[in-house]
């Protein structure tokens, strides 16, 4: 277990992390591309352990393929994705696994397998990746339910039975199965209610701080930024041009800076978390 | 390091020295003694020593709280101890969430659970049948109406569908029905041959690739090929409620997504079980001059002789008919996908296996139709 030396995050646990900013994930000089459409191009990112990175960024900008490439479901034409201080696409089948186990996804829909309930969902990590008795692994299981906000009776429900609020918290529950160090959230409160979309939020927030997770959040929600994220990275012109604190990023100059957080919705997000 | 524990008597209390790494990939080695402990020790007072526990995640705090949930009687002498900050943190964190929750729904008495399978099924069986002919019923009134304004059938879609259906399909039932009567042929040839009946291969292939093999290999290509593919276009449609947004504009699917399916196919199925005759007749052909000496031209001479024309004609005749079950089978079963992609898969399997039923109940139907009327 020499590979694991670093301080996983759950050991962590309440203490606050920002003090000592390791980067996690260092994204260097990133291109990817569809045939001859090139989506990033020379894109820098950074995450630190212990915070909540919100990725922003129009329609059509690679947010999700930015996420893809990090994760290893893309691989860039060109630069290098490091994780834990590794390169991710130059390690073995081995290696890769080490890490792929050190994170959760929340795709934007869930994702959930359509043929097994949602503590199953939840249940197959632990069981494929943990030679584990059934019956440790359903507690664990049950646990990470609780955990996401889902009542106890959502175990033995399919996803087709759950409302799309529940079913993105059994997609964090199944993130959260392996208590990775990273989760990635793709639109974690797109098609959200408003009420519920808070409650996210607050979930996320919470278990940042209880669990000391890395969190990478992609997000169209202004809301969502002013309430979740403690920096922001602002996507466009095929990489990341600007990236801080709420703040600072919402005083630069850009042209679609201005427009996105000085625009109505912006304004109104802004207010009501200043109260 | 793994995970390891060690139990102490300290007067009524026991005593659980928690030690080394307790997450999750190392807590299936214990799990079965934690267990047993936990059954052992209900209603004792128990302190739990975390001390020497050097790391602990979300599932090790689980365990650790679960056996004291579980065999601790809940007094002050009940407690954990020796627990590092962020480790106490997450003890507490894991703590309201111990409730167990169910993983699959419950399920009943096996021969119950049969019972009431056969009875869905049977009940299922009637209704869809009652769907079809209702649907069936629709296509052809809507194709009625559309017949009387030709302004609004849809050239365009018919072309396309046909090309699809027809002319893509060409090689592969050339193919299919050439090797089928080659088939034919050689099997007859060997039995004929001990008769000294060779001469009667002509209308053993004849006989059965015109009045069967061509149009029944055509129709079985098609619901394979083209029936599947029309549920699943449909049935897409469906699902990102295409078809809603279609009757919301005052358009009917049966007339748009229905109509010229099922025109194309019954236009193009005639042609390829002409083709596929053409083709067996050939593969026959073939066979007899090779294996039993029976020239082309012998074959072709003696096939004006002894097999009538009507024997084509009572192939052909099924043709329309298959495409037409195939075409609104495939259209039916498109209509009725719900919601999810999985709905979509068994749709598309129930289109193809009821169709190829429909096409060989139809087709029985058609042999004792034809032997009543002396066809």
């Amino acid at each position: 277990m020499g590979d694991l030396d670093l301080t996983t995050a759950a050991d962590l646990g309440a203490q606050s992390v920002r003090s000592n900013a390791e980067v996690v994930i260092k994204v260097r000089g990133l291109r990817t591309q569809f045939g001859d459409v090139v989506i990033h191009d020379n894109l820098d990112l950074d995450l630190m352990r212990g915070e909540i990175l919100g990725v922003v960024g129009g329609s059509g900008t690679g947010k999700s393929v930015l996420m893809r490439a990090i994760i290893g479901l893309k691989r860039p034409s060109a630069g290098s994705v490091k994780v834990f201080g590794e390169d991710f696409y130059a390690l073995n089948e081995a290696g890769r696994l080490e890490v792929e186990r050190r994170w959760g996804v929340l795709f934007q829909g869930g994702a959930l397998f359509s043929s097994l309930t949602v503590a199953q969902n939840v249940m197959a990590p632990i069981r494929e990746h943990l030679q584990m008795p059934d019956a440790l692994a359903r507690d664990i299981a049950a646990m990470k339910i609780s955990m996401s906000g889902l009542p106890p009776e959502a175990g033995d429900k399919y996803p087709s039975e759950l409302s799309g609020g529940m079913r993105k918290r059994a997609g964090l529950a199944r993130a959260l199965a392996l208590d990775p160090d990273i989760v990635f959230l793709d639109e974690p409160t797109a098609g959200l209610d408003p009420i519920g979309a808070a409650a996210f939020d607050e979930l996320i927030v919470n278990l940042k701080t209880s669990l000391g997770l890395t969190v990478f959040m992609i997000t169209h929600d202004l809301d969502s930024l002013y309430a979740a994220s403690d920096r922001v990275a602002v996507l466009a012109e095929k990489r990341v041009i600007e990236v801080g604190p709420l703040t600072e990023v919402t005083r630069s100059d850009h042209p679609w800076i201005r427009s996105y957080f000085t625009g109505p919705r912006g304004r109104a997000a802004r207010k009501t978390t200043a109260r | 390091m793994t995970a390891a524990f060690r139990i102490d008597l300290d007067g009524q209390t026991l005593r659980m020295n928690a030690e080394g790494d307790w997450r999750a990939r190392f807590l299936a080695a214990i799990d079965h003694d934690v267990r047993l402990f936990e059954e052992d020790s209900v209603g004792r007072e128990l302190v739990i020593d975390l001390s020497r526990v050097t790391r602990l995640d979300t599932a090790g705090a689980l365990v650790l709280q679960r056996v004291m949930s579980a065999c601790a009687s809940r007094t002050e002498a009940s407690k954990f101890v020796g627990a590092s900050e962020a480790h106490q943190a997450l003890m507490e964190r894991v703590a309201p969430h111990l409730a167990p929750c169910p993983v699959e729904p419950a399920r009943g008495d096996p021969f119950i659970q049969m019972l009431d399978r056969l009875g869905r099924g049977a009940a299922d069986a009637y209704f869809t049948a009652l769907k079809i002919l209702n649907f069936i019923g629709l296509v052809l009134v809507t194709g009625a109406r559309v017949f009387t304004d030709p302004k609004r059938l849809r050239m365009t879609s018919i072309v396309r569908h046909m090309e699809d259906a027809g002319l893509d399909a060409v090689p592969i039932v050339a193919t299919m029905c050439f090797l089928v009567g080659a088939v034919v042929a050689y099997m007859g040839a060997k039995s004929l041959e001990m008769f000294g009946a060779e001469i009667f291969v002509v209308e053993l292939v004849a006989l059965a690739v015109l009045r069967e093999f061509g149009v029944l290999l055509s129709a079985i290509l098609l619901a394979g090929r083209s029936g599947s593919a029309f549920t699943a276009q449909i049935g897409s449609m469906k699902i990102r409620e295409e078809v809603d947004a279609l009757r919301v504009l005052g358009l009917d699917p049966i007339e748009i997504l229905v109509l010229p399916r099922t025109i194309a196919l019954v236009l193009v199925l005639p042609v390829l079980a002409f083709i596929g005759a053409m083709t067996g007749l050939l593969g026959g052909i073939l066979v007899s001059w090779g294996a039993l000496d029976i020239s082309p031209a012998l074959f072709l001479a003696r096939m004006k002789e002894t097999v009538v024309m009507s024997n084509f004609w009572a192939g052909i005749i099924k043709a329309p008919f298959f495409a037409f079950i195939i075409s609104v089978v495939g259209c039916f079963q498109g209509m009725a996908v719900r919601g999810s992609a999985e709905s979509l898969g068994q749709r598309t399997t129930l289109s193809v296996v009821q169709s190829l039923f429909l096409v060989i109940f139809i087709d029985s139907f058609f042999a004792m139709f034809y032997l009543e009327i002396d066809f």
